[in-house]
């Protein structure tokens, strides 16, 4: 089992180490973990006969730096009231977030690839009532994000050092409720939360500037005096650095846009929407798709036994 | 001369004002209690609160849906949140107490102030007759409406004993007080306040004073009537209407609330399951409320106790044609 790198943020900020000291490991080893959440992922859709493929693939590697990195928390901390959430609010990614529970012990890789099946706790969308370590259950967007700011505020009121990180898609950010909680969190100075926007560009029909267009999105979330900062979502190193920042953050609260690709790692997905929505996977395509992200024979023959 | 404006909304003797002062005793108890507030505290009793703990009064501005959500995340990390806005806000986030409160079976309340035509001259858009039928369509949803200010106390601590989500009705005008001090009250359970073998009211909230008004007028006429008060709307009480079935034959039941999907669903619902008999309903007759003073609201759109007395008497007729 994969066991998550010690980093230790309980460190006071001026003793972290810089990013240059990471462990020399470190980048590869979330590589290969964002590599697996990735196959993962379109093995589960492709046994499901249903899933969202495009926004799984576009948030594995944020997904592979939180859990491998970032969070303070493990299987055995489940329960722990100390322990860093983490909450999916971009719901439909539920396939990356079983995977990478699956990468780090949360659940078992094997059960996780009966997404969507009848008495699989594997659900659609994450339920928490199934799998405690999913912290809430998502799936109608901008919920997510206020459940976050809510534990976020319990937190603050116990007294605890323990942070709060949630994912929220690009589209999602087209709901009033998120911009309700983002004046919220500012206005409550909750510096203990950590939102995170897998900006693929793309949501379930087109293009998100066709639909209801985002930009100037790092202006709208600093005017509402979010700490802001804008990284490649795909590039290891700056999330790792984007995270360690957003930690630092004083008296308000932390938003990374992560400029990410729809469909990430599977060239036909790449950038084209209609791999967003649920759609069914041949045996071909999951193949194609599982070799594009480095699954050799055995392994594909595995995944899609 | 004073230019401070009066402020109409701080009744001394409404349920949402018993409902505030309970809820602000029982903090001290209730150490892990939080009050939510959608800059209404004035309107929903929760001021009591705000000034007796202000570091448990979180205020989430004019906005509800986020606030029922973040309701949920403050129980995930232990706290008892009460979610407080007027009840036609509640259903503005139906949606979020169904999947952030409920689905993830959070110990959260929600408490309504300004429900029914009880609301008055606000006008028919504040008056929320959806309320209780919105909130009793969720899996695992309990709905209480208290009928007095002595009872908005006992359901209050009921409420916070009580492990899971709850929606509270309170209310905005000067309540009638129909208990005693020797009053009890559990989540689940209906109580007869007037015997009778004639017909059987079933009501909650501020119907219940209407029914026992109702009951008096009838006894007039010679007729017996048993008044339940059912401040559960669910869990409905079965047992207890299902004896009232056997002893009465015929139902009325009164509620500040759509006809449809309400109490009298509720009880509909399970005496058609388990003793049929001939019910009839009064409520708001699926329409939508006005201006005016709550008095005059009632006997315009029929929720008063001569009102109540009619349908009594239908409900009455139906059974003897039935036998």
């Amino acid at each position: 089992m994969a066991q998550p790198i010690p980093f230790d943020r309980r460190a006071p900020v001026q003793s972290k180490q810089p990013l240059k000291a990471l462990p020399p490991n470190l980048v590869s080893d979330l590589q290969a973990s964002a590599a697996f959440v990735r196959q993962h992922a379109i093995a589960s859709i492709y046994h499901a006969g249903s899933g969202h493929p495009g926004g799984a693939l576009s948030c594995a590697d944020v997904l592979a730096c939180l859990f491998g990195a970032e969070l303070n928390f493990w299987p055995d901390a489940v329960n722990d009231p100390q322990r860093d959430r983490f909450v999916l609010s971009k719901g439909h990614a539920a396939p990356a977030l079983y995977a990478v529970g699956a990468q780090y012990g949360f659940c078992n890789k094997r059960e996780a690839l009966k997404l969507r099946k009848l008495n699989s706790p594997f659900q659609g969308h994450p339920h928490v009532l199934d799998m405690p370590w999913v912290e809430t259950s998502t799936g109608s967007l901008g919920q997510g994000f206020s459940v976050a700011l809510g534990m976020a505020m319990g937190l603050k009121l116990h007294k605890s050092q323990a942070r709060v990180y949630t994912l929220l898609g690009d589209g999602e950010l087209q709901e009033g409720e998120v911009w309700e909680a983002a004046m919220c969190a500012v206005h409550h100075k909750l510096d203990n939360l950590c939102t995170i926007v897998d900006y693929n560009k793309m949501q379930s029909d087109d293009l998100n500037a066709n639909i209801m267009r985002l930009e100037p999105l790092a202006a709208k979330f600093r005017a509402f005096d979010w700490a802001v900062i804008e990284i490649d979502g795909h590039d290891i190193p700056e999330i790792l650095g984007a995270l360690r920042r957003a930690s630092s953050t004083h008296d308000r609260p932390s938003l990374l846009i992560a400029h990410t690709v729809k469909g990430k790692g599977v060239p036909y997905m790449e950038g084209i929407p209609t791999w967003h929505g649920s759609v069914k996977l041949t045996r071909e395509q999951a193949e194609d798709a599982l070799d594009a992200l480095g699954a050799n024979k055995e392994q594909i023959a595995e995944y899609l036994a | 001369m004073s230019t401070a404006p009066a402020l109409i909304a701080q009744g001394n003797d409404s349920l949402r004002e018993a409902f505030g002062k309970a809820l602000s005793g029982l903090a001290d108890e209730f150490k892990n209690v939080v009050v939510l507030d959608a800059d209404i505290a004035g309107g929903t009793g929760v001021h009591h609160f705000r000034k007796s703990h202000p570091d448990r009064f979180i205020q989430f501005g004019i906005a509800e849906q986020n606030m029922m959500a973040a309701a949920g995340g403050l129980a995930a990390t232990g706290f008892i949140p009460i979610v407080t806005t007027f009840a036609v806000f509640c259903l503005r986030a139906v949606e979020q107490a169904r999947l952030s409160l409920a689905y993830t079976r959070r110990n959260a309340k929600i408490v309504a102030s300004h429900p029914g035509l009880d609301v008055g001259p606000d006008g028919g858009s504040a008056q929320a007759l959806e309320d209780m039928a919105a909130f009793r369509a969720i899996p695992g949803m309990t709905v209480i409406s208290p009928a007095d200010a002595t009872e908005m106390q006992l359901a209050t601590r009921a409420m916070l004993e009580y492990d899971g989500p709850v929606y509270m009705r309170t209310g905005r005008s000067p309540a009638k007080q129909v208990f005693g001090n020797d009053h009890t009250f559990e989540i689940g359970k209906g109580k007869i306040v007037r015997d009778g073998k004639d017909v059987t009211i079933v009501a909650c909230g501020v119907e219940v004073a209407r029914a026992i008004e109702a009951a008096e007028l009838l006894a007039a006429d010679g007729i017996a009537a048993r008044v339940v008060n059912m401040a559960t709307i669910k869990p409905i009480d079965s047992d207890l209407l299902t004896r009232c079935a056997k002893h009465t034959g015929c139902f009325v039941t009164a509620e500040d609330h759509n006809i449809h999907g309400g109490l009298g669903s509720a009880v509909a619902e399970s005496l058609a399951a388990t003793h049929p008999c001939p019910i009839e309903y009064v409520g708001v007759k699926d329409v939508f409320g006005a201006s005016g003073e709550p008095e005059e609201l009632a006997e315009q759109f029929g929720l008063t106790a001569p009102h109540i007395v009619k349908a009594a008497k239908r409900a009455i007729s139906r059974k003897k044609k039935a036998k």
